[in-house]
């Protein structure tokens, strides 16, 4: 009985311990990361080559999902909003829900089983097959000339994929609330337009999906570099990036939000 | 200047209770080319690392060109590893880079040499190679022989002092191994490098090499040149260079006496 209550106490430590340890190793990988961007810097074409990997071909799925996004949240906005006659407001809602919530979380998400794995598995197979120790006998730091050009271009393609996200899903509620619905035109961009505050709104947009850009690639090059150099350790590592990122993105939003709300 | 480029003094590695290395001594000679050989799992990658300065030895020192390797800082560490060059095992190349790529990579990440140049120096080390032709190709188009040879022009892309081999006749065709055999000697000779490599093969490596280490259970069991050791005595030597299953090492892995072993039943 004694002996399995310790098994159980030494256990639930050993997890406990386990899982510090590794916030603290990510804290420190982060910080190395930030420090080696300098030198990364001075190949600006590394992190160019990358934003086109991470961003441009993150694109085609973003860019659809807004589209379906933006035609939904029409759709079920008029449903409600037509009950209480203010079906003219839809462009408002459609427009405040992409820009403040579901442009930058949406794309986060999205981003963390777009790019975000394929940078885990990427950083995982180089280490698998000895190409981030090849790269440290040759003197040449992995963190300066893989890991810092993948998290930079990871922290410029957020915000603008999550910008464009919200872009495209506009276009699409437009699509349902105006040609199909038959909602007024005018009432349907002047009431966005008056309703939309630049610093209130937008900025607060790009302020979250900066912040989801730096967790989500951050957690993705970490467990790429934390993986065991097996195939079940990458595979572990690559699943663990979706789910670590997702957390971590509904997590950072609830906090985000509550200090935008209040502020 | 020593005549040793890299010494290896009273190394011990390991882990408390699983010591890897204890106390290693070896020296390297400029200019020879000198094996470490031993069974599978007994050290000889581990001791790459620490001459690389990857692993910290527990105990002892490496030196590499009058260098503490374990005392370096990062700057200087970075500085010891630009004199040598390594061959891993399965070549470790780039695998989003092309073979030319590859080669230029040590060049463009350390010198600041034109684009032409360094045209000149990759093609000047693929043909050394004979991949002159194959510059661009992907590593995946590449045979486990022609990656290898492609990873040791980039080994001696900067014209290294130090040149390591991990393996490198470890899962090649005959033709390949005579190959990167011939290789080693003519890069060696013509670099004016020391060469060391890690390898179980006897029947290459005896060819090859001027010197050879024998490591066992942690330690130096043995050391001298390829004649010296073909005419040995010592029980392991003599099990290794022949190939024999059983010997100094057993050919079972420590374990509870068999038959009480199967009578115990499903208690494990």
């Amino acid at each position: 009985m004694f002996n399995q209550l310790a098994e159980v106490l030494r256990s639930l430590g050993h997890r406990i311990i386990d899982r510090v340890w590794r916030l603290g190793a990510g804290a420190r990988f982060f910080i190395y990361t930030l420090i080696y961007s300098g030198e990364s810097f001075k190949r600006i074409h590394l992190t160019i080559r990358e934003i086109y990997f991470t961003g441009v071909l993150s694109l085609i799925i973003v860019l659809v999902s807004a589209f379906f996004v933006g035609m939904v949240l029409a759709l079920q906005g008029y449903n409600t909003l037509q009950k209480y006659g203010s079906s003219e407001a839809i462009g408002v809602l459609v427009a405040l829900s992409l820009v403040r919530e579901l442009g930058p979380v949406v794309t986060a998400l999205l981003f963390a089983g777009r790019a975000g794995t394929a940078i885990t598995a990427e950083i995982g197979l180089m280490k698998a097959t000895e190409q981030l120790s090849a790269m440290e006998m040759m003197a040449v730091s992995p963190i300066a000339r893989v890991v810092a050009p993948r998290f930079w271009a990871g922290v410029i393609s957020m915000p603008l994929l999550a910008a464009l996200f919200s872009m495209v899903g506009i276009l699409g509620g437009y699509l349902v609330a105006v040609p199909l619905i038959g909602v007024d035109e005018g009432a349907f961009w002047s009431q966005m337009q008056a309703s939309v505050d630049f610093r209130e709104d937008i900025v607060n947009g790009v302020i979250k999906s900066t912040v989801f850009g730096v967790a989500c690639t951050m957690i993705a090059l970490f467990e790429g570099f934390d993986a065991p150099p097996t195939a079940e350790g990458v595979s572990r590592a690559t699943t663990r990036t979706v789910v670590n990122s997702s957390l971590a993105v509904l997590g950072l939003d609830f906090v985000l939000t509550s200090f935008m709300i209040s502020a | 200047m020593s005549d040793n480029i890299v010494e290896i003094n009273n190394l011990s590695f390991g882990y408390p209770g699983r010591m890897l290395h204890k106390g290693i001594n070896m020296s390297f000679p400029r200019g020879k080319v000198v094996a470490i050989m031993g069974g599978s799992g007994s050290g000889k990658t581990t001791l790459l690392r620490l001459i690389g300065g990857q692993l910290k030895p527990t105990k002892g020192k490496v030196v590499v060109d009058g260098a503490v390797v374990h005392e370096q800082d990062r700057q200087g560490l970075y500085q010891l590893r630009r004199k040598m060059g390594m061959l891993f095992q399965q070549g470790a190349l780039f695998t989003d880079l092309t073979v030319f790529e590859n080669v230029a990579f040590p060049m463009r990440e350390h010198t600041d040499l034109p684009e032409s140049m360094i045209r000149d120096l990759v093609l000047l080390k693929l043909n050394a190679v004979g991949l002159r032709g194959a510059r661009d190709l992907k590593p995946t188009q590449l045979s486990g022989g022609m990656a290898r040879r492609v990873a040791l022009a980039r080994a001696v892309a900067l014209d290294p002092d130090i040149i390591m081999y991990d393996e490198p006749f470890a899962g090649l065709d005959p033709i390949s191994m005579g190959v990167i055999c011939n290789l080693i000697r003519t890069l060696n000779d013509a670099l004016g490098a020391t060469s060391i490599v890690v390898t179980h093969d006897v029947h290459e490596s005896f060819q090859l090499v001027d010197y050879v280490y024998f490591v066992s259970e942690g330690v130096v069991v043995a050391e001298g040149t390829p004649d010296e050791l073909r005419k040995s005595t010592m029980p392991f030597v003599h099990q290794f260079v022949l190939g024999e299953v059983d010997g100094p090492v057993p050919f079972h892995y420590a374990a509870p006496d068999y038959k009480q072993d199967m009578l115990r039943g499903n208690n494990v």
